[in-house]
């Protein structure tokens, strides 16, 4: 099973971000299971939703406490809420920001996990000039095909375009590959 | 057809395969999704003939059920937590007069303290409201059994409650296998009522009834429910057949057949619980799990025939009867009578406290040994308890349970981040 857990605030797309994931591998034939983290939602407040993948019946309901995956849809949280909590040593992390990890004052914490696969990528400023809007989630999406393998570059734009229509599925999946592009350029440096 | 789909989404796409007539629905949390869904549908057209109505409460949305049930009209509505606790006259009605409503309880907690989780003090609240109460595990389960309800319901006369936990269901995205119109319209014939308000034909429904038969209309509606424990199975067999997939009868069993500590529960707990025997299983304890769907009416013998080899039997229930303990455990006591099992009651999960795999193995691994309390509360937060108890004995004016507790966890405003 491959958990992934979204932090985000209200208004960002984060319950979406989950249940595009989901769908995206659901299109691959995979059993996903998408859920929010049942807030009060408001527009700001920080927000998270999970996503678990696997090959079979996905049973249990509990929220996902280790996972393998986080996306930080908002770095002002990660001095607010423990967005870390629980990641797997082994675990991918892609933080929506401009800055490097050690700009963002995570310098010592990156050393304890695969360097390689701890990414921060500028999915807002991707979003905004593709789409419009400083919406981040569905860049993101891109950028763990791209760090994870977990689903397609494909399964992803299709799953955005069930979900919109017009100038916002265009803009998102135009999103989502550029996110796609810059973590496939930024693991072909670090494995160089 | 297999889809991705939000659960609410998925449960409204298969009540509109059901041909309601008229839905009259007040908006509340999480139930809200569902009827958004097929009050779109209704504008659309894509639902016809079938009238949506904006009541102004959920005491309203339920007269307005009884009465447009009464005119002979197909009639679904949705409600959660206080919503439901709001029309409670109005469901005694519903079942007493023997009007097939159908009705969703997006299963949620009841205030105060506020509180917007999933739990089953809703619909436990009801449990004696003469309404069938079916519950379900999944979002599979939840749609078959929306079109199982409206035949049960149809056939017997009464109204039928689906409890699905809210959010954990209800916002939940995960694959349903949705059913076609023409599997549903073979399952689910045109409602024949047995009354009828017509203008051409008039009779009245609802009269005043004294000492001289109120107890024999009441067994009435007592004997009927005890059809539905066979019915329901009955039923469940024809459904299956026509989707093509199992449907549990009044209950479901899991990994329990020569078990020796048998698990019971209500609901998508099972899910979670099922992980977890499959995890002792692994370490060679030998458990299994026991689901209950049909809770009103509550299968009696067939509890106590899925329980009769065990030693013993954890209920865990995700609502508390307050100076008492647990719900569901005094029917399993019940169907148990003259059984030396031991009974434990575990209360978990209230106000969307999450119930997890590793805290239900190391619950169980304690029942298992038998170190568990009779009567346990799952993960309680007992050095919290403990400062409020010191602090209401050293002051008299020791202010609101609530706000003193989220002060001392330092949460400013409820809700996990």
């Amino acid at each position: 099973m491959f958990q992934v857990r979204f932090h985000g605030r209200g208004g960002q797309g984060v319950v979406t971000a989950a249940e595009l994931l989901s769908v995206a591998a659901f299109q691959e034939g995979r059993h996903a299971q998408a859920f929010p983290s049942f807030g009060s939602e408001r527009t700001g407040a920080p927000v998270v939703s999970f996503c678990r993948i696997d090959d079979h019946e996905i049973r249990t309901r509990e929220p996902v406490s280790e996972p393998d995956a986080l996306i930080v849809q908002d770095p002002t949280l990660l001095h607010q809420v423990d967005v870390f909590g629980g990641l797997r040593a082994e675990g991918y992390v892609l933080i929506n920001s401009a800055r490097s990890f050690d700009e963002l004052g995570l310098g010592d914490w990156v050393t304890g996990f695969r360097r390689e696969r701890l990414l921060t990528v500028p999915a807002s400023e991707m979003a905004r000039e593709r789409l419009g809007a400083p919406r981040p989630n569905a860049a993101l999406l891109g950028g763990l095909a791209a760090l994870t393998g977990v689903v397609s570059l494909e399964a992803v734009k299709e799953a955005i375009v069930r979900r919109f229509a017009g100038s916002l599925a265009e803009g998102n999946s135009a999103a989502a590959e550029a996110c796609f592009q810059f973590v496939s350029g930024a693991r072909q440096v670090a494995n160089a | 057809m297999l889809e991705q789909i939000e659960g609410s989404r998925a449960v409204a796409r298969a009540l509109a395969l059901c041909r309601p007539e008229v839905i009259p629905a007040y908006p509340i949390s999480p139930q809200t999704h569902i009827v958004e869904a097929l009050s779109a549908m209704v504008k659309s057209g894509e639902l016809a003939p079938c009238e949506f109505v904006n009541v102004e409460s959920e005491f309203a949305a339920m007269s307005v059920a009884i009465g447009a049930s009464a005119t002979g009209a197909r009639t679904y509505t949705a409600t959660a937590s206080q919503g439901l606790l709001y029309m409670a006259e109005a469901l005694y009605n519903a079942s007493g007069l023997g009007l097939p409503v159908v009705m969703t309880v997006a299963n949620r907690a009841i205030g105060a303290p506020i509180n917007i989780w999933n739990d089953h003090s809703d619909s436990m609240s009801q449990r004696d409201s003469g309404w069938i109460q079916l519950y379900v595990e999944s979002n599979q389960e939840a749609v078959d059994t929306h079109v199982l309800a409206f035949r049960l319901a149809e056939e017997l006369s009464l109204p039928v409650m689906v409890c699905m936990d809210g959010f954990i269901l209800t916002h939940a995205f995960e694959r349903v296998d949705l059913p076609s119109a023409e599997q549903v319209d073979s399952f689910l014939p045109a409602y024949e009522p047995r009354q009828l308000l017509d203008p051409a034909d008039p009779v009245s429904i609802g009269a005043m009834v004294g000492p001289e038969a109120f107890t024999e209309v009441k067994y009435l509606a007592h004997v009927k429910h005890l059809q539905a424990l066979d019915l329901i199975p009955e039923l469940s067999e024809q459904l299956g057949a026509e989707l093509g997939r199992t449907q549990h009868g009044v209950l479901r069993r899991y990994r329990s057949e020569d078990a020796e500590t048998i698990v019971v529960a209500l609901g998508s707990v099972l899910g979670t619980i099922e992980d977890a025997v499959d995890q002792l299983r692994g370490q060679g304890v030998s458990i299994g799990a026991v689901g209950i769907k049909a809770f009103r009416p509550f299968p009696t013998e067939d509890v106590r025939e899925a329980l009769a080899r065990a030693a013993r039997v954890v209920v865990i229930e995700k609502a508390l009867a307050l100076g008492v303990g647990g719900i569901l455990v005094q029917d399993v006591r019940n169907s148990l009578a003259g059984s030396r099992a031991g009974i434990y009651t575990v209360i978990a999960g209230l106000g969307g406290r999450p119930i997890t795999t590793e805290g239900l193995c190391g619950l169980l691994t304690a029942a298992v040994a038998d170190t568990l309390e009779a009567t346990t509360f799952l993960d309680l937060n007992s050095d919290l308890v403990e400062r409020e108890l010191a602090r209401a004995r050293a002051t008299r004016r020791s202010g609101p349970h609530a706000e003193n507790l989220l002060r001392d966890i330092g949460v400013v405003a409820a809700g996990p981040v």
